[in-house]
């Protein structure tokens, strides 16, 4: 049986996001806040939102190798294929999802002006991307491994290597930034950021397995990340007017 | 039919981090010739409807210091109450106005800027009307989940009074947060206060 779901969104599960205040990550203690959240059913304006066209991509936009790159050649690291599907919660694939990607080179520096890390920038890497979901929910985009890094909170924290994930789905509920980790690296476990997130099932589902049957032989290997959004709850039962 | 049973976790938020402006406004962040411009920095794209304003405002965190690593963006409804968005199935919105804006602050002041208009009245599902408001979402380093809040406008007194979710907010004297304030000329200022006595009111939406 397929329906529309027309119903307002589930309510998000605070308990498996991380909570805003998580002491073990500095930054995190004044820049949470206090209060309790407001919570209302979804309306309109949380259920609708801006939708991107494939028109604004640009041929190079999913592939980081050489979008900064100067003509004839390539950022230098471990070359990587990163894919996945975006569905949302109910198993529905999001098409027209728009994921903007950040990250730093493969020596773990990123290209900004405030990163003080004495790593290498790479001339041809800017550290951006971005793809729009085709209509079965997929995403394909092409990188170097970043690398780890790190970064002023303890004495000595270094983050995993990491690929930030930015999402559009089809409602303003559904926006979310994540990061994406890569299988094996031993930084997650002992990553404050990481373990802001209060369950291992959790944290293991931003943890992208290399995926082998999609690595490009003598060019690529491949990792696997699929993103889960938000998900609108059937009519069948809603108290709501149609159109509304 | 999709059921509780075999609903799947949503994937859980991380921080956007200090670098979020290479991902989302690359061309501010100095990255220059990947994108030919940085998404959300237009919301009119041409002669649009209504009356033109400008939101204005800063996050400030709870030692009272300004964010200079936040991206914020709005979404809201075009001055006729309509969404530009292809699930809107109640009229089509003003095409030369997009409803939604991105800000990754002054480099300098942190301070956000929103060049719009001022948004007309969307229904609640159970049909009663909303007063003009803008969803506003912020996310920076030290941010674990995104936040979502409520712009709306100090000047509005008597669709505010009426607002279903104003309405239901219990410390009232909470609801100065939500209002932007209006300076003249069209502009109207909007602080965002994470933590400390003028703590914003955040949704869970
Ligand atoms: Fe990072």
């Amino acid at each position: 049986m397929t329906s529309t779901p027309k119903g307002g969104y589930a309510a998000r599960d605070r308990g498996w996001h991380p909570p805003a205040l998580t002491p073990p990550y500095k930054t995190s203690v004044k820049r949470s806040p206090s209060a309790p959240l407001l919570s209302f059913p979804s309306t309109l304006s949380e259920e609708t939102g801006p939708v991107f066209g494939h028109h604004i991509l640009g041929p190079q936009d999913n592939d980081l190798l050489h979008n900064f790159a100067a003509e004839g050649q390539s950022a230098i690291g471990p070359r990587i294929v990163v894919h996945g599907r975006v569905t949302d919660q109910f198993g529905r694939p999001v098409a027209g999802a728009l994921l903007e990607v950040w990250q730093a080179n493969a020596g773990g520096r990123y290209r900004h002006r405030k990163e003080g890390y004495l790593a290498p920038l790479d001339p041809n890497f800017g550290g951006c991307g971005r793809v729009i979901t085709g209509e079965d929910g997929s995403y394909e985009f092409r990188t170097v491994q970043p690398g780890p890094y790190p970064w002023p909170n303890g004495a000595n924290d270094w983050r995993p290597a990491h690929i930030h994930f930015s999402i559009f789905g089809h409602g303003f509920a559904q926006r979310l930034v994540t990061q994406m980790y890569f299988e094996g690296d031993p930084l997650i476990w002992r990553c404050p950021i990481v373990g802001a997130i209060p369950s291992r099932e959790a944290i293991e589902s931003l943890i992208a397995p290399l995926d082998m049957a999609r690595t490009l032989p003598m060019d690529a290997r491949a990792y696997r990340f699929d993103i889960t959004l938000r998900g609108r709850r059937q009519t069948m039962f809603e108290n709501r007017r149609e159109g509304l | 039919m999709a059921g509780p049973s075999d609903e799947t976790k949503e994937t859980p938020s991380q921080t956007a981090g200090p670098y979020v402006h290479i991902g989302c406004t690359p061309n501010f962040a100095g990255i220059e010739g990947v994108y030919p411009e940085d998404l959300g920095q237009r919301m009119k794209i041409g002669p649009v409807k209504g009356e033109e304003i400008t939101i204005r405002g800063a996050v400030h965190e709870g030692t009272g210091t300004v964010l200079r690593d936040a991206m914020v963006e709005i979404w809201q409804a075009d001055a006729g109450g309509l969404y530009n968005a292809p699930n809107e199935t109640r009229g089509t919105a003003d095409p030369n106005f997009t409803g939604w804006g991105r800000s990754a602050g002054d480099m300098e002041t942190g301070e956000f800027t929103f060049h719009t208009v001022k948004p007309g009245r969307v229904p609640c599902p159970d049909g009663r009307l909303q007063a003009p408001h803008v969803t506003v979402w912020i996310v920076a380093r030290g941010i674990n989940i995104g936040l979502h809040t409520r712009l709306y406008f100090a000047d509005e007194a008597a669709a505010n009074a009426e607002d279903p979710i104003l309405s239901r907010i219990e410390h009232r004297n909470r609801i100065p947060t939500l209002l932007a304030k209006p300076e003249g000329g069209g502009v109207y200022r909007f602080d965002i206060h994470l933590q400390g006595p003028s703590e914003t009111i955040f949704f869970d939406i």
